[in-house]
């Protein structure tokens, strides 16, 4: 479904500020697959999700959506296949317009934009639906502007908004992450739901170790623009927080020893 | 004074249309765009030549709108191809029009006097079908009747304003409309619904300079000319009218706030003319009395909402303030009652 083949990028190169951000890069999903994603800051895992979604292009290596070249594609071309919720609340959604509105611009993703009337009666029904599915009682406010609403709410509204038509991958970049735990709890378990429900192909950016061992049926981990731990099905289910520290100290070790060892 | 004053509504219902144009630009697409001091001009220079040279005025309007169109997709392409700021990008396409105006008129003034214009066109057809006598009794039935010789004018703009508003409106809520806002609100989240925003901004501007060309145009008609300095300040009035508006009239909705800019112009003038007839004030003050209409605008709403707010907090201490008291008056009661109570 979504192939990455030797991804290389680096960031003001041949300047004191050169900082390789994602280097030899191979990753392949499956239609269907739940990858989460974690690893310090600077690891190279917004890169990563920038990689696919299009903002940022590799220096070498290619990405393939369905078998189809699309490491030259547009960003805004690329968002027809690919669903994605921010770190922002307010970056997912347009704050000066109704819940409807933003639904009705959502629901366009994958289609031409033309001059029909954005938000019809039938749409509206669906909308509804929906939202329904949010329990969050936002099927009762579609004429609400989206500025009203809590980040929670936004968070569970962009969530809705990157998933309800279907896309072929979905990004899901640390969306937890700037809310209180309670909200944060509430969106993990709605992406589990939704991605659950649609089978849609994902892969999540966390901090939050717990949400990584939790959620999805694949895990890797990142460190210095490399993948440096894969896990996957079985392996994965049976992973606990304790083996995962231990495995990143592990890696790290050895890596810091071979260093040493090349410096010696 | 009467028709000093009606003509202040005939000239701001057409003044509303380049209002509606910044509205657009400035509150839509969240992009300043001073190429509406030029676009104006273009538009009047256009039309005006046009007509001299024997042109249809409908289709030397339509014309003007044209090139109105032209020039905002010129600023849109600087911004986003060129990444040029959009104050810059503006400004640079201002003065180039500057230019592009003087040869496309070849001189700095087309009078338009004796000339067939879209007016004379309306007025002729108004008085064939009969409506102007009637609108004329029906004026001077209510007192009305000596303010203006024709009514074709005002009515005429009243009913071209009114569609271009509607459209506006259901533009703004179609598929490509609600995406346009959404450039101005949120380019990042729009981008990753696949709107090209690059397209949307250049379109957006494209639209609100030909709305302004074809105010300009008009008001080149209505005045009898076409001059190169007519459109200087023209952005500062089109802000006047859409902040002067939204004060008046709110912002609830599309439809009320496009309302509300139109309402604009039209107090805009209005006030204007007013100033005017104060004595120690002459037309050349106009651009000065326009600067301080556009600060009242900006400045009073929130003088109002400080007060509101200050009284608002007043009443609610007071409230706290009396329920305290109602607490300290219960406890000695309740004090009292204990002791009596003790006391048996």
């Amino acid at each position: 479904m979504l192939l990455l083949n030797q991804i290389h990028k680096v960031f003001n190169e041949g300047t004191l500020d050169e900082k390789i951000a994602l280097e030899d890069i191979n990753l392949k999903l499956e239609p269907g697959d739940f990858v989460t994603v974690i690893g310090s800051n600077g690891a190279g895992k917004s890169t990563l999700m920038n990689m696919v979604s299009g903002v940022l292009t590799p220096d070498v290596g290619d990405v393939f959506i369905d078998e189809n070249k699309v490491t030259a594609m547009p960003e805004y071309k690329r968002s027809r296949l690919i669903g994605r919720v921010f770190q922002d609340p307010m970056a997912g959604t347009a704050p000066s317009m109704t819940i409807q509105e933003n639904l009705a611009m959502a629901y366009c993703r994958n289609r031409r934009r033309t001059l029909v009337k954005g938000v019809t009666k039938k749409l509206k029904t669906t909308f509804r639906e929906a939202l329904g599915t949010l329990h969050l009682g936002l099927e009762d406010r579609l004429n609400a502007k989206v500025g009203m609403l809590s980040g929670g709410e936004r968070q569970a509204l962009s969530l809705l908004m990157a998933t309800f038509t279907d896309p072929k991958i979905l990004l899901l970049d640390e969306h937890t992450a700037a809310l209180d735990p309670a909200r944060a709890e509430l969106i993990t378990k709605l992406t589990g739901e939704i991605v659950e429900d649609t089978g849609l192909t994902t892969i999540m950016v966390t901090h939050n170790m717990q949400q990584a061992l939790d959620l999805g049926n694949r895990l890797i981990m990142m460190d210095s623009g490399k993948i440096i731990l894969e896990v996957d099905g079985e392996d994965k289910e049976k992973l606990t927080i304790e083996e995962l520290l231990h495995e990143f100290q592990r890696i790290k070790g050895a890596k810091l020893n071979s260093d040493r060892a090349l410096l010696g | 004074m009467g028709s000093a004053l009606f003509g202040a509504v005939e000239s701001g219902v057409i003044y509303a249309i380049m209002a509606l144009g910044v509205y657009l630009s400035f509150r839509i697409l969240d992009f300043p765009d001073l190429t509406v001091d030029g676009s104006f001009v273009t538009g009047a220079a256009i039309a005006a030549i046009l007509i001299v040279n024997g042109t249809n005025p409908f289709f030397a309007t339509l014309i003007a709108i044209g090139a109105g169109f032209l020039a905002g997709c010129v600023t849109g392409l600087l911004h986003t191809k060129g990444k040029i700021n959009p104050l810059l990008a503006g400004i640079l396409m201002m003065i180039a029009l500057y230019s592009i105006n003087l040869r496309i008129m070849g001189r700095s003034n087309v009078p338009l006097l004796n000339e067939e214009s879209i007016f004379t066109k309306v007025e002729s057809v108004f008085s064939t079908l009969g409506i102007e006598s009637l609108v004329n009794s029906v004026a001077s039935a209510i007192a009305l009747g000596s303010i203006t010789s024709t009514w074709s004018i005002l009515i005429s703009m009243i009913l071209l304003t009114t569609i271009i508003k509607v459209l506006t409106d259901f533009f703004l809520r179609t598929q490509v409309g609600l995406a346009l806002r959404a450039t101005g609100d949120n380019k990042r989240m729009i981008r990753s619904f696949s709107a090209n925003t690059d397209q949307l901004t250049i379109l957006g501007l494209g639209i609100s300079n030909a709305l302004v060309a074809l105010s300009g145009a008009l008001i080149a008609q209505y005045s009898s000319f076409a001059d190169v300095g007519m459109g200087i300040g023209m952005i500062i009035i089109g802000l006047a009218s859409v902040i002067i508006g939204e004060a008046i009239f709110g912002t609830k909705t599309i439809a009320v706030t496009t309302f509300a800019v139109i309402g604009g112009a039209v107090v805009y003038r209005l006030v204007v003319s007013l100033a005017l007839r104060v004595d120690f004030l002459e037309t050349g003050d106009m651009k000065l009395i326009t600067a301080v209409i556009v600060i009242g605008a900006l400045i009073f709403p929130q003088l109002i909402d400080g007060q509101k707010e200050r009284n608002r907090k007043k009443r609610k201490r007071l409230q706290q303030e009396m329920k305290l008291k109602e607490l300290q008056d219960g406890g000695k009661d309740y004090a009292s009652s204990k002791s009596d109570s003790q006391s048996i």
